[in-house]
């Protein structure tokens, strides 16, 4: 973008009031922040002794999963468009002719690069079939790269892991359980890394 | 020159020249959307997709008169005075509903459609179509049967074109694909019993202008937008197809013809474009070894760095003297004087021949035009044309194996590079065996033969994607082109090879070879400057000179 740019829209700082200048009501406007806080609950936790509270899992982005359908099937089509959408590249698909007569096309292998992933969300975005979630999985350890790297089984694996406390966001399309958005009743992953 | 006005701008048309709107308008930069229409193929009007409208100028009053309906810009002929309005609200309301009975009841199947990404539909509905869906269908599944053993169709994918069934008529002459039924229940089919396998059947894939026709080969392999485009030449005949080589990561995962209109028009046959499996085969040769026993009787090999048989190559050649050199027709013309100047250093009395020139059947025609020659080589005129620089009497293949027969050679070098799925290897052990009593062999090969097994050295050669450089097809065409992936790993293509050999600075630029080839031979001088992506008629400047000046 260059600064000529139409889109821009310069500001220009605003001139000190009376109150900036005499430097006092701002100095005690700081301190009173300062003491707020040394009264007001501890939000700090001795991670991994403590484990932190999730907010909303079901908006969290932790460790993927890989959904499955009401058959047990990966839900996954390969289509490729979260390895497309992943600015990180840590998607790596091969997609195969289904084994399965009602589905045409599936992920032969899906790996993903737990690592290389900057856990932005962008392939749960991009799935058409809701077939990649982040779920509320946060702490991710492993002691070699080669473990980092999440194969289907083991996102799979996942899923069975985290399908009660985070219900899939949407059925998806070959069927299975009702739409179930279930709000945040769930707090806090289920402990262990995945 | 006649005019024809195309969206209020005047364009001049050729006096001769025959043009539907469509290509009017396309040199007038405007593009209208069309499904059925190819220009390959006879025009059926069907999809109604082109509609405009027209009109006349009246050249002595200058009014303009319109035609009242829309027309179909395929099947409207120009003429001095014809008006085409590309733009109008009736035109784009016109593709608008032609976008919507087309997507009535055509699957969504985007996301595991190969075709997504470079499909008209897709393209035009984006730019021409509707933002909402009217109709409460929501077709997800397609049907699908093959139609061959290369072709699978995904039934409800299709819009009736019938693109395909007019190429199998038209071009390959074959006509194994149908339409059977009749109005909205309408279906491509093969007809019982002939199956879709003819030796252009691939192309039916890509006419499709929708996902309908899947290649069986190139299914669910790759998604096409990660897929990057080269311009090729298609090294498997001697008709020397121009393609396009389609892939990602160092990995070829389709080819496709390049419109040109002195070679192959749109077309090219099944063989070149699944003929580039061999690029990716586990048996290639992928380092440059000589054998450890220097009688050749072990099997043991040693790996020789390349910078290491630059040097080694030319000593142990020089050591054995009487040179003779096989210039395989697989290389560039730039690769073939390389080589040919490597070994007049080496031995200024070298025996320099045409390498083999594989043959299989004879030259197959199609009803289309399309031409698919036995000599199974892309390049022997060009080797030729440089041989002759050298050699006026161009020796080839058998008055090599004669020369060595007669044992008037005592090292030889072999340039082969042949793909490998051949019927038959391309030498077999009685031929090779010619070779044995020499002090020296070099055999650069892409796999291992019966050659290789006697070789002194057994070097690596590169494929037809690997390469840059220039080829000149059975027409004299010479068509440059640049290497579209890396070669495997520890694999030096035979230019780079030969330009060190010459002792030439930095990397190997098939730019400059082929600049100074032409200007030291006249019948190679139409490749000074820049060569066309169709190619050039190397006789173009031949006149009468015939002058054979010394290689530098």
């Amino acid at each position: 973008m260059k600064p000529t740019d139409p889109a821009i829209v310069w500001l220009e700082e605003k001139p000190l009031g009376l109150a900036e200048r005499l430097y006092l009501p701002l100095f005690v406007q700081g301190l009173t922040t300062t003491a707020r806080h040394l009264v007001s609950p501890k939000v700090t936790v001795s991670f991994p002794e403590e484990r932190p509270r999730v907010g909303n899992p079901l908006i969290y982005r932790g460790v993927h999963r890989l959904n499955k359908d009401a058959q047990g099937r990966v839900q996954c089509v390969a289509c490729f468009l979260c390895a497309t959408a992943c600015p990180a590249h840590c998607i790596d698909i091969v997609a195969a002719e289904s084994p399965w007569p009602d589905r045409e096309k599936y992920p032969e292998s899906f790996q993903i690069d737990e690592l290389r992933c900057i856990f932005c969300g962008m392939c749960e975005e991009a799935c058409p079939v809701d077939a990649i979630e982040l779920t509320s999985l946060l702490d991710l350890t492993g002691r070699s790269r080669e473990e980092m790297i999440f194969d289907k089984e083991k996102l799979l694996s996942v899923y069975d892991m985290t399908k009660d406390a985070e219900p899939m966001s949407s059925a998806g399309l070959s069927g299975g359980s009702a739409h179930a958005h279930a709000g945040p009743q769930v707090s806090g992953s289920q402990g262990g890394a995945p | 020159m006649p005019q024809v006005i195309v969206d209020g701008q005047e364009i001049e048309i050729g006096a001769h020249e025959r043009l539907n709107c469509i290509e009017a308008a396309r040199r007038a930069g405007k593009e209208i959307p069309h499904y059925c229409w190819h220009p390959g193929l006879s025009v059926v009007a069907s999809c109604r997709m082109c509609l405009i409208e027209t009109g006349q100028r009246d050249a002595a009053t200058g009014r303009i008169a319109m035609v009242p309906k829309l027309v179909p810009g395929c099947q409207t002929p120009v003429k001095d005075g014809t008006v085409i309005v590309t733009e109008s609200a009736l035109v784009k309301e016109s593709r608008a509903r032609v976008e919507e009975a087309l997507l009535i009841d055509h699957p969504i199947d985007c996301p595991i459609c190969d075709k997504a990404g470079e499909c008209l539909l897709q393209d035009y509905h984006f730019e021409h179509g509707q933002p909402q869906r009217r109709a409460d269908l929501q077709p997800f599944h397609s049907r699908r049967r093959d139609v061959g053993p290369t072709v699978t169709l995904f039934v409800d994918r299709c819009i009736m074109c019938t693109r395909c069934v007019r190429f199998t008529r038209e071009v390959s002459g074959t006509g194994e694909l149908m339409v059977t039924s009749r109005g909205a229940k309408e279906e491509i089919d093969s007809f019982p019993g002939f199956p879709l396998d003819n030796k252009l059947a691939g192309h039916v894939v890509d006419l499709c202008p929708v996902g309908a026709l899947g290649d069986r080969d190139f299914l669910y392999q790759q998604r096409v937008w990660f897929l990057k485009h080269e311009a090729n030449v298609c090294g498997g005949c001697a008709t020397g197809c121009s393609i396009i080589t389609e892939h990602n990561q160092d990995t070829v995962y389709r080819l496709k013809p390049r419109e040109n209109p002195h070679v192959n028009k749109w077309w090219m046959c099944d063989e070149g474009r699944y003929g580039w499996h061999h690029l990716h085969d586990p048996a290639r040769l992928l380092s440059a070894e000589r054998r450890t026993a220097p009688d050749r009787s072990g099997a043991a090999w040693q790996t020789i760095d390349w910078p290491e048989v630059v040097d080694r190559l030319r000593s142990d050649l020089a050591a054995a003297g009487g040179l003779a050199v096989a210039v395989s027709p697989m290389l560039t013309v730039e690769e073939a004087w390389m080589l040919c100047a490597v070994a007049r250093s080496i031995d200024p009395a070298a025996f320099l021949a045409v390498g083999h020139v594989p043959r299989q059947g004879s030259d197959e025609t199609f009803p289309g035009g399309f031409t698919i020659r036995a000599e199974k080589c892309p390049n022997r005129h060009g080797v030729e044309a440089v041989l002759a620089l050298f050699d006026p009497a161009v020796p080839g293949w058998d008055d090599l194996l004669a020369h060595v027969r007669g044992g008037r050679a005592r090292s030889a070098w072999v340039t082969a590079g042949y793909p490998a799925p051949w019927p038959a290897p391309w030498i077999d052990a009685d031929t090779a065996a010619a070779f044995a009593g020499l002090s020296c062999l070099v055999v650069q090969d892409l796999f291992p033969s019966a050659l290789s097994d006697q070789a002194t050295w057994r070097l690596p050669a590169v494929g037809f994607a690997e390469r840059a450089g220039t080829w000149v097809n059975a027409g004299h065409r010479a068509q440059c082109f640049e290497q579209a992936i890396r070669p495997p790993a520890g694999v030096w293509p035979e230019g780079r090879l030969l330009w060190n050999m010459l002792g030439r600075r930095g990397l190997y630029d098939p730019v400059a070879v082929r600049r100074q080839i032409a200007g030291a031979a006249a019948s190679l001088a139409a490749l000074d400057g820049d060569v066309p992506a169709t190619g050039i008629d190397l006789r173009i400047l031949q006149l009468a000179s015939n002058g054979t000046p010394s290689p530098a």
